[in-house]
């Protein structure tokens, strides 16, 4: 990439963003307009991607509501994100976790990372 | 053509605007603009403006182009591309144009010269459509007919066929400008530009009309 955009995209990122990986269970901080109204909503879910860098870094969380998958992609460096909280960390070993879909119940769950120092 | 810059397409990314929407821009960087040669009416028969851009070393210049910056004490510049102008007394050889003409101005035309794809057949440059790929057929990505036979005993003229498809000048009208940053001399237009990375552009604002 041009080092001249890299300068501008830096202008764009967010100083604090989480250290989110896939597998972590997370809670997602959207702003929502709506007229000249602005509320926060939240998702939480699991993380089953990442993609992209600098400006372009998206994570898909996907949680299952009312027995119905829902994958939702933030653009984590937007301005619509208020912020993220990373509940659990994950330990997984792929690094898009796409087999959760074609599974549900308890085998959608996955292992708890133990940090070592 | 009124008078816009050329700059050099740097490459795409994505900004946020105030309601925090990502907008794809195209990033241009607008070098040193100077005014080589005024033209007009009465010594030209047209209002025009010669501006000169990105400095050039004598090597890589013609007898004929070192002559014409040296007769004006002017630098040596690479490119050079006049602009149509309404009122060439406003302008002086030697000027720098600034990237204040494209102040105030909502919408741009960009021009460049699109990405070179080559010999190409009539499915990608004209969008044929090809024959079965199977069941016995041979007919994959032929041309199909090209007229009658031997009356006109010839093709007519402007027949699409294969050939060199893309390097050509390429305009596209109503860009919107995003943003034009003066310090760091660059300018952002939402959406794609023709051409690669590192070719040149020129930007002005935009002549249709819009609602």
């Amino acid at each position: 990439m041009n080092p001249t955009i890299d300068e501008l995209e830096k202008t764009y990122l967010k100083s604090e963003i989480p250290a989110v990986n896939t597998g972590d269970t997370v809670k997602v901080f959207v702003k929502i307009i709506e007229g000249n109204k602005e509320r926060i909503q939240a998702f939480e879910g699991t993380v089953i991607k990442k993609h992209g860098a600098g400006v372009n870094k998206t994570i898909t969380v996907r949680k299952v509501f009312q027995g119905v998958g829902v994958e939702r992609v933030f653009l984590i460096n937007s301005p619509r994100i208020d912020k993220i909280n990373v509940l659990r960390r994950g330990d997984v070993k792929r690094s898009k976790l796409y087999y959760l879909r074609e599974r549900s119940g308890k085998a959608t769950r996955i292992r708890e990372k133990i940090e070592t120092k | 053509m009124t008078l816009g810059v050329i700059g050099k397409k740097l490459g795409m990314t994505q900004i946020f605007d105030e309601q925090g929407l990502a907008i794809p821009v195209t990033v241009v960087k607008v070098d040193k603009m100077v005014v080589t040669q005024v033209k007009t009416v009465a010594k030209d028969g047209y209002n025009a403006i010669q501006v000169g851009t990105i400095a050039a070393k004598e090597k890589h210049l013609t007898k004929a182009e070192i002559g014409h910056f040296k007769k004006n004490n002017l630098e040596n510049y690479r490119h050079l591309q006049e602009f149509r102008v309404e009122n060439p007394e406003n302008y002086k050889v030697g000027d720098e144009v600034a990237l204040s003409v494209l102040d105030s101005v909502e919408k741009v035309d960009v021009t460049g010269t699109s990405i070179g794809k080559g010999f190409q057949g009539t499915v990608k440059r004209h969008n044929f459509s090809r024959g079965p790929m199977g069941h016995g057929s041979k007919n994959h990505r032929e041309p199909g007919s090209i007229g009658a036979g031997t009356t006109p005993s010839r093709v007519i003229k402007g027949k699409r066929m294969a050939g060199n498809m893309g390097n050509e000048r390429v305009t596209i009208t109503k860009l919107k400008l995003v943003k034009v940053d003066a310090d760091n001399r660059l300018v952002l237009i939402k959406g794609s530009v023709p051409g690669s990375d590192g070719r040149l552009v020129t930007i002005v604002p935009t002549r249709t009309k819009w609602n």
